[in-house]
């Protein structure tokens, strides 16, 4: 059975958890300055380069990791939101992108196998890869709107670099995640398109997008629904939502994308809003009982948690959803889905 | 889903268009970029729905013309906000436009002009980039024109494409719109090619849409605006029935087909649909005489045109007269501001005073819904002559009494109540934003926050639409709303209203009967001194009902092993023959003129509130001249409908072997295909004395016998209805739609007495009168999903399965089962001669337990199926 039809198996029977954030639990482990660079003999300051450990401190990784699926996560991200050659740039080393994304997906490829061997339940390896910090949509020179830092055939070449990578290393899955600009997740799906030919195999993809205003929108200014016709062509496994606010606060909008999104809704909130300090307070049970909320209205397929969340938020969630039937996927009619910013559909 | 961004035809606006616009041509090689985004901006805001955009001028670099202008429009929200039309016949610049469109566009176009390969080539990328793709009739030989060659060519490019994993739905086919009346005899057939094409295409190749630019067709007419325009408004009148679902138009060079001048009108279409040898000379010869004049035609004054203008415009507004009340009020505003008044006295003046005439008349009785709703029509024009005066004066509008939102709730489709009520709301000085069908909550929501709405009204036909109106209830309370609930349509009631959605909610909840009470509720509820006891009082209303219905000794209800026991025993050796001619019959185009003959008068009346039985009601004391005045009215549309075929009635029927088990019946795939079941509800109230428990299923012979089942539907009027609606005519609309409702019931009614003397052919010599028709006096019943003896709509997505619906009447289902085109009839035919009508009323929940097995589906999805027949 291939990964896909083995995930559609395991989805059916089950809502299927996602892990948490990689960045908080790695500055648990106070790491030094030194020990981020290990002997990469990168001369620049690497601390907070978070991507780089999975090339200089792989254990810390995998405990990471081992946490997230002993809190009973089935879908299990790789820790490469900034592993590409554009947020890499900023520690001078885009030279690494290549190997951070092989070992990164290495390390939870063989905690994943470890874990299933010996309890046979089955688990994923989603390469995750971030929006970079660059946005295809709008011009960062308000005097000249008609200007871009980067070119689209420039995205599509530092999203094909990570996503070999990523494939390489055992990835069954490339999640496009915290998708801010629309167009951004076009080139991300137009390199995972060109991979599959270069690989002529079958790359199924996680489409995940981020919020920026609570009436729905994300920072290209698409609606959810105008989103979803926009990256419907590439039939993503799963669609869905994470990041933008806490739970309470994405709920409408997990309940627009899961009337009209005919394949998974993965959906993986931040535990709250943050507080006045910016840290995340929402305790674990909170998240869990307003995510349970989506589960019993029969809204989700796969939930997890994103920044804030601990394993203990994922084991809440894990808890709280156990047995409670996953989401039906709806049936669509044959329309003609076009998008601006908002949806316009022209009826079959 | 938010359908009011759902559309069935497309005008592509070309103003952002080098090669349709001399202006933006200018604008774009003079590089003044922000006038040509001031462009775009128009458009939209006139209310284009996708832009075209096209830099195809030997001056231009094009790849950076169109590269620069689609970053530009990217960067305004309210341009960007609609999709794009990339617009080239070089694939480089198109593939650069990809690059920066961030939403879904079209491309427009590729074509197999340069063979096969290239063709796919291109057409994979379109699927990589996610843009839907207009393809030419173009291939390698030249471009069709003509009606064998455009099918040819789109038939193969279809199975190219769909064999590659394009979907269907993404593809646009543009068989070329050539210059008809050139002169040249090859060119006469142009038009009608095109539209024949378009009609064949959409039925070689499902999905796919049509287009075509239509500029080309008058070429030979350049200059002759009159002409152009009539030409492209006939052209589209036939083109959009056969089948085109998009044009690349000016929206300003389209006229209304009515009110073209018929002389004109006619000889286009003699032109266009090729009906004489000598169309072309006749069209230039009467072109001539447009050659800027403009059609302007007395007609002599009645006696009423004689009155001062203040008595002229309540004349109008009581009698529904919209002939002259452009020019009256203009006379008014004219007056006015001799006096040195605003403009906006007209408004609070005489039209005021004329619509609280009318408003007094209808409170009193002695006018009816019909003639409101004409008045409001009159009303309607009157106001939008003075909006302009009005902003440019910059002065508030007449203050609205309160903003009502209307919506009919998100899975349903009917709008008729709905439309009533908003006109009567509007005609009393309410500001109605109508967010029009299928409308979810998060959308009611928004639009009464922006809108600062002093209430929201809710509307819904079909039962599913209780539970979203309870849905939207409790979005409103978790969005700690205060604002009253107005709940109407024909499924609501009072007790549902008390039981479901007034405990969902705790601002106030008002369950509005009909129109007629529209007003005085609102009044009430925006009333400094009315509004607190009103609340309070219907509140109290609600909790007596909820009070009653828990300490109700409810009918006792048997348990269903027991009202399985005390079935209805047919006489099964009575049941019907296998049918005469089973199978699937598909009927594409029923003639109306046949149907018009089996309308059901009385609901017609009903739906506009006018109470009795027809043709009595005709001769009644109060309302027998108001239903007179309806009935010639309608008559009148209908002549129009079917001279001008403005419907089309599709519809399908089909017999198949079953056998009864249970209280399903099973129906038989041939050989070894798996079967279909029906699970049917049978009735669990206890009965008296010998009277059995009823189930459809009963009426069905478990060692074999037959079933039935058809679906119909009334299609075409959008266009009509939108064209109506842009005349700010609520009347004409309203009366479409009912007579749509009507011919689709008509439709049902003839198909069933065609199955009973024809298909299945159990009643080969039934005579019988409409009338008798009417009271079902005969052998059959067909049962509806939805409808008591069958109360599941959930059943409709089996039947439509069965009988193919969507491709063989065109009918498809919303989320909740509500049927689109919203005219349509769907049901079972039962033969057997005991079978009759009956309601399945309140059932146990252990019927539900079972039925949610029998389906397959999870209790909580049965309870929300079958919620009105619960406790």
């Amino acid at each position: 059975m291939s990964k896909r039809e083995e995930f559609k198996a395991a989805a059916a029977q089950r809502i299927l958890i996602k892990d948490g954030p990689y960045g908080t639990e790695i500055q648990r482990a106070k790491l030094a300055p030194e020990d981020y660079a290990g002997d990469t003999g990168l001369e620049a300051d690497q601390k907070g380069n978070n991507d780089l450990v999975n090339l200089t401190q792989p254990q810390v990784i995998r405990a990471i990791c081992d946490s997230y699926i002993a809190a009973g996560a089935h879908i299990l991200a790789t820790n490469t939101f900034n592993a590409n050659r554009i947020s890499q740039a900023d520690y001078s080393a885009e030279h690494l992108v290549h190997e951070i994304n092989v070992s990164a997906a290495k390390i939870i490829r063989e905690a994943v196998d470890e874990a299933t061997a010996k309890d046979g339940v089955p688990r994923f390896v989603a390469g995750a890869m971030g929006p970079t910090n660059k946005t295809l949509s709008l011009s960062p020179d308000v005097e000249d709107p008609g200007f871009r830092e980067v070119t689209f055939d420039e995205i599509v070449e530092v999203y094909v670099e990570q996503a070999r990578g990523l494939i390489e290393g055992g990835a069954d899955f490339i999640l496009i995640e915290t998708v801010f600009d629309t167009l951004n997740c076009k080139a991300a799906i137009m390199a995972v398109k060109q991979l599959e030919r270069e690989l002529d195999r079958d790359i199924p993809l996680m489409i995940s997008l981020t919020l920026t205003d609570l009436s729905g929108r994300n920072l290209s200014g698409h609606t959810v629904e105008a989103f979803w016709h926009t990256v419907r062509h590439a039939k993503p496994l799963t669609m869905g939502l994470n990041c933008s606010f806490g739970a309470e606060q994405l709920r409408p909008h997990v309940q627009i994308l899961s009337d009209i999104a005919d394949t998974y809704l993965m959906a993986y909130p931040n535990a709250g809003l943050p507080n006045d300090l910016g840290e995340y307070d929402e305790l674990p049970d909170t998240t869990a009982a307003l995510t349970k909320v989506w589960a019993d209205n029969g809204r989700i397929n796969a939930l997890g948690g994103c920044c804030g969340s601990t394993p203990d938020h994922i084991a809440a969630m894990a808890r709280a959803v156990e047995g409670v039937a996953p989401r039906k996927l709806p049936e669509t009619a044959p329309d003609m889905r076009l998008a601006g910013l908002e949806p316009f559909t022209i009826a079959a | 889903m938010s359908d009011l961004t759902t559309a069935r035809f497309v005008n592509i606006g070309e103003r952002t268009n080098v090669t349709g616009s001399a202006r933006f041509k200018k604008l774009i090689l003079s590089d003044d970029y922000e006038t040509a985004v001031e462009v775009a901006r128009d458009q939209v805001e006139n209310g284009a729905q996708v832009i075209d955009v096209n830099m195809d001028e030997g001056l231009l670099d094009a790849e950076k013309a169109m590269t620069t202008f689609l970053k530009l429009i990217a960067a305004e929200p309210d341009i960007a906000r609609v999709p794009v039309m990339i617009d080239s016949s070089k694939w480089d610049v198109i593939e650069a436009g990809l690059k920066c469109v961030s939403g879904k566009p079209i491309v427009n176009s590729i074509s197999m002009k340069e063979g096969e390969e290239q063709f796919l080539e291109q057409a994979r990328k379109c699927m990589d980039y996610g843009a839907a793709v207009v393809v030419m009739a173009f291939d390698e030989t030249g471009q069709a024109d003509t009606k064998d060659r455009k099918v040819e060519i789109c038939s193969r490019a279809y199975d190219l494409l769909t064999g590659i994993g394009f979907p269907p739905e993404d593809i646009i086919f543009d068989p070329n719109i050539f210059a008809v009346a050139t002169g040249i005899e090859e060119h006469d057939r142009y038009g009608l090619d095109f539209i024949e094409a378009v009609a064949e295409i959409k039925q070689r190749c499902p999905l796919v849409k049509t287009s075509g630019g239509l500029s080309n067709l008058s070429f030979s007419f350049r200059g002759n605006e009159t002409v152009r325009r009539a030409m492209h408004s006939v052209f589209l009148y036939h083109a959009i029935p056969a089948g085109l679902d998009m044009a690349i138009v000016n929206a300003g060079q389209l006229d209304v087909y009515d009110q073209i001048d018929p002389q004109l009108r006619e000889a286009c279409e003699d032109v266009i649909l090729m009906r004489r040898d000598d169309a072309t000379e006749r069209l230039i010869d009467l072109a001539e005489s447009y050659k800027g004049k403009s059609a302007a035609d007395e007609k002599a004054a009645e006696e009423w045109r004689g009155w001062d203008v203040k008595k002229r415009l309540e004349h109008a507004l009581v009698k529904g007269i919209d002939a002259h009340v452009v020019a009256d009020t203009e006379e008014a505003r004219e007056l006015v501001a001799a006096a040195g008044g605003r403009p906006i006295e007209v408004i609070e003046g005489p039209l005021m005073d004329g619509m609280n005439v009318v408003g007094d008349l209808f409170g009193s009785g002695k006018m009816f819904l019909p003639q409101v709703v004409k008045s409001a029509r009159v009303m309607k024009k009157a106001v939008a002559h003075l909006i302009p005066f009005i902003e440019a004066e910059k002065e508030e509008g007449a203050k609205a009494k309160g903003v009502i939102i209307m919506a009919t709730v998100k899975g349903d489709v009917h709008d008729i109540g709905k439309n009533i009520v908003g006109v009567v709301l509007q005609c009393n000085g309410y500001e109605v934003v109508d967010l029009g069908v299928m409308v979810p909550w998060s959308q009611i929501l928004q639009a009464a926050n922006e809108n600062n709405a002093d209430m929201i009204g809710l509307s819904g036909l079909i039962t599913p639409s209780l539970d979203e109106m309870v849905t939207v209830a409790e979005e409103m309370q978790n969005a700690k709303m205060t604002m009253p609930l107005l709940i109407g349509g024909a499924t609501t009631s009072k007790v549902h209203t008390a039981l479901r959605i007034d405990p969902a909610y705790e601002g106030p909840v008002i369950h509005v009967l009909d129109a007629s009470r529209a007003v005085g509720v609102a009044s009430r509820l925006l009333s400094d001194t009315q509004r607190d006891e009103f609340v309070s009082d219907t509140a109290g209303e609600y909790v007596k009902v909820r009070e009653a219905r828990e300490g109700k000794s409810q009918s006792v209800l048997l348990s269903i092993d027991e009202a399985r026991a005390n079935f209805f025993d047919a006489y099964l050796s009575d049941k019907a023959a296998p049918p005469l001619k089973p199978g699937i019959h598909v009927f594409d185009d029923w003639s109306l003129a046949d149907l018009r003959d089996y309308i059901d008068w009385t609901p017609f009346f009903r739906a506009w509130e006018l109470h009795g039985t027809y043709p009595k009601i005709l001769d009644d004391e109060v309302v027998g001249e108001t239903a007179q005045q309806l009935k010639a009215d309608a008559d009148a549309m209908l002549d129009r409908i079917i001279a001008n075929k403005w419907l089309t009635a599709k519809g399908v029927a089909g017999f198949w072997p079953c056998a009864r088990d249970g209280d399903d019946v099973t129906i038989h795939g041939n050989g070894g295909e798996a079967h279909t079941v029906l699970p049917f509800l049978r009735q669990q109230v206890k009965k008296s004395r010998d009277r059995a428990n009823m189930c459809l299923a009963d009426f069905i012979d478990p060692a074999g016998d037959w079933i039935g089942g058809f679906a119909v539907g009334i299609h075409g009027i959008e266009e009509h209805s939108k064209r109506f609606l842009e005349d700010k005519d609520d009347y004409s609309d309203i009366l479409l739609k009912a007579l749509a409702d009507r011919f689709a019931e008509a439709f049902a009614e003839r198909l069933h007495q065609h199955v009973r003397t024809d298909l299945w052919g159990y009643a080969p010599q039934e005579q019988l009168t409409n009338e008798a028709l009417i009271k079902e006096e005969y052998r059959g019943i067909r049962p509806a999903p939805g409808y008591p003896a069958c109360p599941d709509h959930s059943l409709k997505p089996i039947l439509f399965d069965l009988l193919d619906a969507p491709a063989n009447a065109g009918l498809t289902l919303t989320e909740n089962f509500a049927m689109y085109p919203t005219a349509a009839v769907s049901g079972f035919y039962f033969g057997h001669p005991e079978a009759e009508y009956f309601g399945v009323a309140r059932i146990g929940r252990d019927q539900l337990e079972d039925y949610a097995a029998r389906r397959g589906v999870d209790i909580a999805t049965a309870e929300r199926w079958l919620r009105p027949n619960l406790d």
